[in-house]
């Protein structure tokens, strides 16, 4: 009974979503699927926001092809199921476009639903851009040519991250803990063969999967990393899991060096001043607040003025739009084919400086990556991240070349 | 290996106590009331939510007291003003109102406060490793969760055992009529109790707020697991919900600390499934991995062979 009017009272608020979006003509609609309510609700704000900033700025200039961007928002719950039913929404509403990010097992469902609605309805396609599933998964085995991906994928991140450990000898311990879903086992299994390969002196002295989201505790996990003797930790945790993890950390005083995916993210910053491991947490990123790049540091402070000093968490979603409308403008059309080949191989100046490019063969955007470290800022690093005062601070750049990885991708092309 | 015993229980207990810290509400609400209040976690939130803001103006101790006290008010007014009616409609009722409650109290937490975490701290007198053991520290600030805990563990049996507040309150769950009939205001005593029990609540979102994250799914969270305490230590019996929280607490610490997996155990079998099936993922999964589910698990099996719990008295 509860849940049916739950069920209603969501179609309700979905249908009025719908009816607002009907009333603007001829628009570029992109809509925005992500959990904007429920735990996930966070960071799927913070990607509302960004994508709300990129369609005024880009419309500021005109829009692409002679036509303004909307952003329809639809609200998934991270759920696989829940996004079905919105795209479903979104693509009746209009939008031809679709973008979502968050949760591989969400970007999964998508991709797999997209490519087989283009296939039932010819001249109707929808273009699937994901701005941070990274499952390596969607531009390898199961790439299909609806979609595009900006986000390095995890097998790149930890590509480019090993690269970096590799040139640091006193990494001797290893321990790796990780999310138990489809993110975090790609995670720990790229980790294990890439250190072995490019650092066979390394010991990995643990590998930990635990449950996604569910755990309150860290503090036992602290413990075995501890017994393990581990001087680094390798994690893919993002939001609470992030958080409670270091905060265990810090409450024991484990004192080691952790890499990490998610750091940044909503949250992640608050938990690491929180353990004052000052310049010991590092984060593989495609971008940061402090690059130093004229552009990007303009766009980071007109963000965090419109925004309430929320930081841009976001670069690839900059280049993600920036690059689509690029893309609508070389075509002259928002026709799916065309814009499709347009992005293909595609050379872009990414936010925060330097060439990325959208590999032909599996829709996945390379990039120069960053190693950057959360800690005391500089006088040269102007941007602290959560009123915290710490800010991020880049120990290495890992060029375009040396991110990229091999695929497996065999995709139909229309 | 002593090291690892030592350290495990020392983390069991410590969470042990932080669950009945925030069990102890849930209890007192139930087994007085007869309500089994979903919204619980969610006075729990709105507590860690409330004793931030006042920790930002006035300090972490101020707030200590004053936002369970808010809290408390706030639970007592849901009950005059919403339970009290819905009460004559039945369990049911009830169980959908506070269901209801919980979005109310999420939604409004996240309009005021936002959705993304805030920070708060451990108070400065606090934030210091009280001992080390094996070159592991345990924060002060964890050994005053633990002494929090037990004293309104002793304080709340103490007044339900062996005060007249007590006697008349427990009566006036079984025996409503009678109690009014001898004088005593049967709905202010009801109003009371659901008002300490959020106020408790209160408490445990003032004190975790700062060890966990204080966020708007902070209930979400945590509301499942109190409620396998509930049922696990027996519906409305308070040192039923203790002994449930410390047992939860030290399976769950003691689980993630084993490396075990079927395939340990019958090393010497011979027998191997393909690591890509189904079966060749239940034989590799370790003990570790499924510590977090152990808990449900307890509930299922408690809930088919003692459905009264280890201590209560009454079927749930």
């Amino acid at each position: 009974m509860t849940k049916r009017l739950v069920t209603a009272l969501l179609g309700l608020g979905a249908l009025t979503a719908v009816s607002s979006a009907t009333l603007a003509q001829d628009t570029i609609k992109i809509a925005y699927i992500d959990p904007l309510s429920g735990p996930g609700a966070t960071v799927g704000e913070v990607g509302l926001k960004t994508f709300q900033f990129l369609a005024d700025e880009l419309n500021a200039k005109g829009g692409a092809a002679g036509k303004k961007f909307e952003i329809l928002p639809f609200d998934n719950k991270t759920n696989p199921q829940e996004s079905l039913i919105q795209v479903q929404k979104a693509v009746d509403a209009g939008a031809r476009i679709i973008t979502q990010g968050n949760g591989s097992s969400v970007a999964a469902a998508l991709a797999d639903w997209v490519s087989k609605y283009n296939d039932r309805n010819p001249g109707k396609e929808v273009l699937y851009l994901n701005y941070a599933a990274v499952d390596p998964v969607l531009t390898n085995d199961k790439c299909t040519y609806a979609h595009f991906r900006w986000d390095a994928n995890s097998d790149i991140k930890m590509e480019a991250l090993t690269n970096y450990m590799k040139t640091k000898p006193d990494i001797k311990k290893v321990y790796l803990i990780n999310q138990d879903y489809s993110f975090g086992q790609a995670v720990r299994t790229a980790a294990v063969s890439m250190l072995k390969a490019k650092r066979p002196d390394v010991q990995i002295v643990g590998d930990e999967l635990h449950p996604l989201l569910k755990v309150t505790d860290f503090a036992p996990y602290i413990a075995k990393i501890k017994a393990a003797g581990a001087d680094t930790v390798i994690t893919g945790n993002w939001s609470q899991d992030f958080a409670l993890l270091l905060k265990a950390a810090a409450d024991a005083g484990l004192q080691a060096n952790w890499f990490t995916y998610y750091a940044g993210g909503t949250g992640g910053p608050t938990a690491v001043k929180q353990t004052n491991l000052n310049h010991r947490v590092f984060a593989i990123v495609e971008g940061d607040a402090n690059v130093d790049y004229a552009p990007s540091r303009a766009t980071e402070k007109a963000f965090r003025d419109k925004f309430n000093n929320t930081t841009i968490f976001y670069p690839r979603a900059f280049n993600q739009m920036r690059m689509l409308a690029a893309a609508i403008n070389k075509a002259n059309s928002t026709e799916y084919a065309k814009v499709g080949a347009a992005l293909e191989d595609m050379k872009f100046e990414v936010f925060n400086g330097g060439e990325g490019f959208m590999r032909k063969d599996d829709h996945q955007f390379f990039q120069p990556m960053y190693v950057a470290s959360l800690g005391d800022r500089s006088a040269a690093e102007p941007f602290d991240e959560e009123g915290t005062t710490w800010g991020w601070r880049t120990v290495a750049k890992i060029d375009t070349k040396d991110t990229m990885l091999p695929t497996t991708c065999k995709m139909t092309r229309p | 290996m002593a090291e690892l015993v030592l350290i495990s229980t020392l983390n069991g207990v410590l969470f042990g106590l932080l669950l009945f810290l925030m069990a102890s509400g849930l209890t007192l609400i139930f087994s007085m009331m007869g309500v089994l209040n979903f919204a619980h976690a969610s006075f729990y939130m709105l507590g860690a939510f409330v004793g931030y803001q006042i920790a930002r103006w006035a300090g972490f101790w101020p707030a200590l007291i004053l936002a369970p006290i808010v809290v408390g008010l706030a639970g007592a007014a849901v009950e005059r003003f919403g339970l009290r009616n819905v009460h004559k409609n039945g369990h049911v009722a009830e169980l959908l109102f506070t269901f209801g409650l919980a979005f109310v109290i999420e939604e409004v937490v996240q309009i005021v406060w936002g959705k993304s975490p805030v920070d708060f701290r451990v108070p400065t007198l606090l934030d210091f490793p009280a001992f080390t053991i094996f070159s592991t520290n345990y924060p002060a600030y964890k050994l005053f969760m633990l002494a929090i805990s037990i004293a309104i563990f002793v304080a709340l049996f103490a007044m339900l055992t062996r005060t007249r507040i007590g006697l008349i309150v427990q009566a006036a769950l079984t025996h409503p009529h009678m109690v009014a009939h001898l004088g005593h205001n049967v709905p202010l005593i009801f109003m009371s109790v659901f008002g300490v029990g959020a106020a408790l609540a209160g408490i445990a979102g003032v004190i975790a707020g700062p060890a966990l994250v204080t966020q708007a799914s902070m209930a979400a969270l945590l509301g499942p697991i109190l409620f396998v305490v509930v049922v696990v230590g027996g519906l409305g019996s308070l040192q039923g919900a203790l002994a449930a929280s410390l047992l939860i607490g030290l399976l769950q610490t003691f689980a993630v600390s084993m490396n075990l997996s079927l395939s340990d155990i019958f090393v010497n079998s011979g027998f191997s499934p393909n690591p890509k099936s189904v079966l060749g993922d239940l034989w590799r999964v370790t003990i570790a991995q499924i510590a977090p589910v152990l808990p449900y698990m307890l509930l299922v099996l408690v809930l088919i062979f003692k459905p009264t719990g280890l201590f209560g008295n009454r079927e749930t």
